[in-house]
């Protein structure tokens, strides 16, 4: 694919850059911020309240994970209010997603994937619960009732005991039943078209 | 042509009106659209208009108007699946209706995971930062002055035709494969953002995150975003469409369309995938042995037959054109072949200028069907070789439960009396 030139600004006329920089700076009103854009001069560095407001994504390890906890003994509250409607009492009756339960039946005809039987990473509902749910006020929870609701998610699943305390530094701890299971993709895996494919993609990598 | 809705074997109607019952206690706002017209049911030219002049040169015309509308006579429509809410849903594109490449950014198909935010575009921002040198907030004018490009594109979910790995389900091709489009897509290449904020040594992946109300998050490789990811806010000419994504969009030429945010207001650079919801617990294919494969991007090689195509009938034997689409996520269509018995034979189909990569291509294959039974077919090869499988071959290595990445050759009967079924064949 064509790509644009980056250098090219670079042997740009000076004036072309100056009036540049007298643009960012009425822009910006902030010199220092100069050094953000060497190239092309667009864009303001973030604020702290933005980056703070904004950085909410969780990963494995739970870096981002703000203070705070809950235990499953509290979590029920927030459940049965916020999420059994959708959910279901137990978190297996539906209709939405089923949240337990399902545990074996990956292999089988009628694999039931749940949080406890397919989700590998516990994080993972820690983050989609804090941005996502519920369903009619998304990001609504307090960091503590998305604890407690996590937590009481993995008790349902038998993965954590009612009073365990989740946490930003427990909560990557928690090993997932079923973590193990996930493979690369290996495609392309079938038909003719396997082979030649895979002589091609292994050229690729 | 007929439209029909696709049944949806995993939500029995009782179940849905269930749901919608017990939903109520949520509030009215929550189901609002339940039974929003127009979705899912074609609309004819309202009753009460008046019919068209028998002779449109005795009649003057209609004025000029600020923004156009098709005739009033056209009724393809986009078809909802029967998802449990209107804001988790999904609809399909009439490809029974396409002609050429591109679909109108009206009849693109939907994924929305909560539904179509409003974003005033003055007020969006994209922010990129993490394993930078140089995190920055933008706004839409300043993403507009950057250097862009346009690509003509397709996007397809990696849910199409997930209802036809056990049986034959969907009602027509709307239903089949409804859910790819392409489209003309115009943007700034994402490794010049990426540039411009300066990556830091160690920096292998990217989280991109929408601003609407899932605040949907994918994680991506930065190799694939150094290489023809595009930071995209025009569609075909104009803005992108809300259900597209406006005011800012990924799109990731040839891989699943959920990995390609719209929405656009964050890119975190990081050193690691971060594992969100819809790389672990969605869009994860599930093997008969119970391991599922992850980060599955690349949609594989798949054509279809858009006539004839179920749903249809051939009025008597005689001379048809036959004609499709067919597409790769690994680069350019190199050939595609048809069968009109079943795929015992198989002979070459036409390719029509322009033969994109990463984009729809449309075939066609001159027919004369003699009034019998037929099962038309449509089979595809890519510029590295890889041949479109046959259904029965990716039941054998995946099983009937992977639910995503069904690219199978797809069957169309065409009966003795005209009329053509879905079957698998």
């Amino acid at each position: 694919m064509c790509m644009p030139r980056l250098g090219f600004l670079r042997q740009a006329p000076r004036t072309l850059l100056a009036a540049g920089i007298i643009f960012a700076m009425a822009h910006l009103g902030a010199p220092s911020v100069l050094a953000q854009s060497p190239t092309y001069g667009v864009g303001r560095l973030p604020t702290q309240a933005e980056f703070k407001a904004w950085d909410i994504a969780i990963g494995p390890d739970g870096r981002e994970l703000p203070p705070g906890s809950g235990t499953a003994k509290a979590g029920k509250a927030v459940y049965d209010a916020k999420c059994a409607v959708c959910h279901g009492p137990t978190g297996k009756e539906g209709p939405q997603d089923v949240l337990a339960g399902g545990k074996g039946t990956l292999n089988t005809p009628k694999p039931l994937k749940t949080v406890g039987s397919y989700w590998p990473y516990a994080t993972t509902l820690w983050d989609f619960t804090n941005r996502a749910m519920p369903f009619n006020a998304p990001g609504s929870l307090t960091p503590d009732e998305v604890y407690a609701a996590t937590a009481y998610v993995l008790y349902l699943n038998g993965i954590v005991g009612e009073t365990d305390i989740i946490n930003a530094r427990t909560l990557p701890q928690v090993k997932m039943p079923n973590r193990d299971a996930f493979v690369p993709d290996p495609r392309p895996d079938a038909g003719k078209g396997a082979k030649a494919g895979n002589e091609k993609a292994a050229a690729r990598k | 042509m007929a439209t029909t809705t696709p049944h949806d074997p995993t939500s029995p109607e009782p179940s849905r009106r269930r749901f919608l019952k017990r939903v109520t206690a949520l509030g009215a706002a929550m189901v609002a659209g339940a039974a929003r017209p127009g979705v899912g049911t074609a609309q004819s030219p309202a009753a009460a208009d008046k019919p068209a002049p028998d002779d449109p040169t005795k009649e003057l015309g209609s004025p000029v108007r600020p923004y156009g509308q098709r005739s009033r006579f056209e009724q393809a429509v986009r078809q909802q699946f029967p998802t449990k809410t209107n804001e988790s849903s999904w609809t399909f594109t009439p490809l029974q209706d396409s002609r050429g490449i591109i679909t109108p950014s009206a009849l693109h198909f939907e994924r929305h995971h909560a539904g179509v935010p409003d974003i005033d575009p003055a007020k969006h921002r994209l922010m990129i930062h993490g394993m930078v040198d140089r995190p920055m907030i933008l706004t839409m004018d300043e993403v507009r002055r950057l250097p862009s490009v346009s690509r003509i594109y397709f996007i397809e979910c990696s849910g199409n035709g997930l209802t036809e790995w056990a049986k034959p389900t969907a009602k027509g091709v709307q239903g089949t494969h409804g859910l790819t489009s392409c489209s003309e897509w115009t943007g700034v290449p994402l490794s010049l953002l990426l540039k411009e904020a300066g990556l830091q040594k160690g920096a292998t992946w990217l989280v991109a995150e929408g601003a609407d109300a899932a605040v949907m998050t994918r994680s991506i490789p930065m190799k694939k975003a150094m290489d023809d990811i595009l930071v995209a806010y025009g569609q075909n000419g104009e803005a992108i469409r809300p259900e597209q994504g406006y005011p800012l969009r990924l799109v990731i030429p040839g891989w699943e369309g959920n990995s390609q945010v719209k929405w656009l207001r964050r890119i975190k650079v990081v050193d690691k995938p971060y594992m969100t919801r819809e790389e672990t617990s969605k869009y994860t294919d599930l093997m008969p042995d119970g391991t599922a494969r992850q980060f599955t991007f690349e949609m594989e090689a798949k054509s279809v037959i858009t006539y004839p195509s179920a749903g249809q009938k051939l009025p008597g034997p005689g001379f048809y054109q036959v004609t499709g689409l067919a597409w790769s996520g690994r680069g350019k269509i190199r050939s595609v072949e048809v069968s009109t018995d079943g795929g015992k034979s198989w002979k070459p189909a036409q390719l029509q200028e322009p033969v994109l990569r990463f984009a729809h291509a449309r075939f066609t294959f001159p027919w004369k069907w003699d009034g019998q039974e037929a099962i038309v077919q449509s089979r595809c090869t890519d510029e590295t070789g890889y041949v479109q499988p046959r259904l029965a071959d990716l039941v054998k290595v995946r099983g009937v439960n992977s639910v995503y990445h069904l690219n199978a050759i797809q069957s169309w009967k065409v009966a003795a009396g005209g009329e053509v079924s879905n079957v698998h064949a």
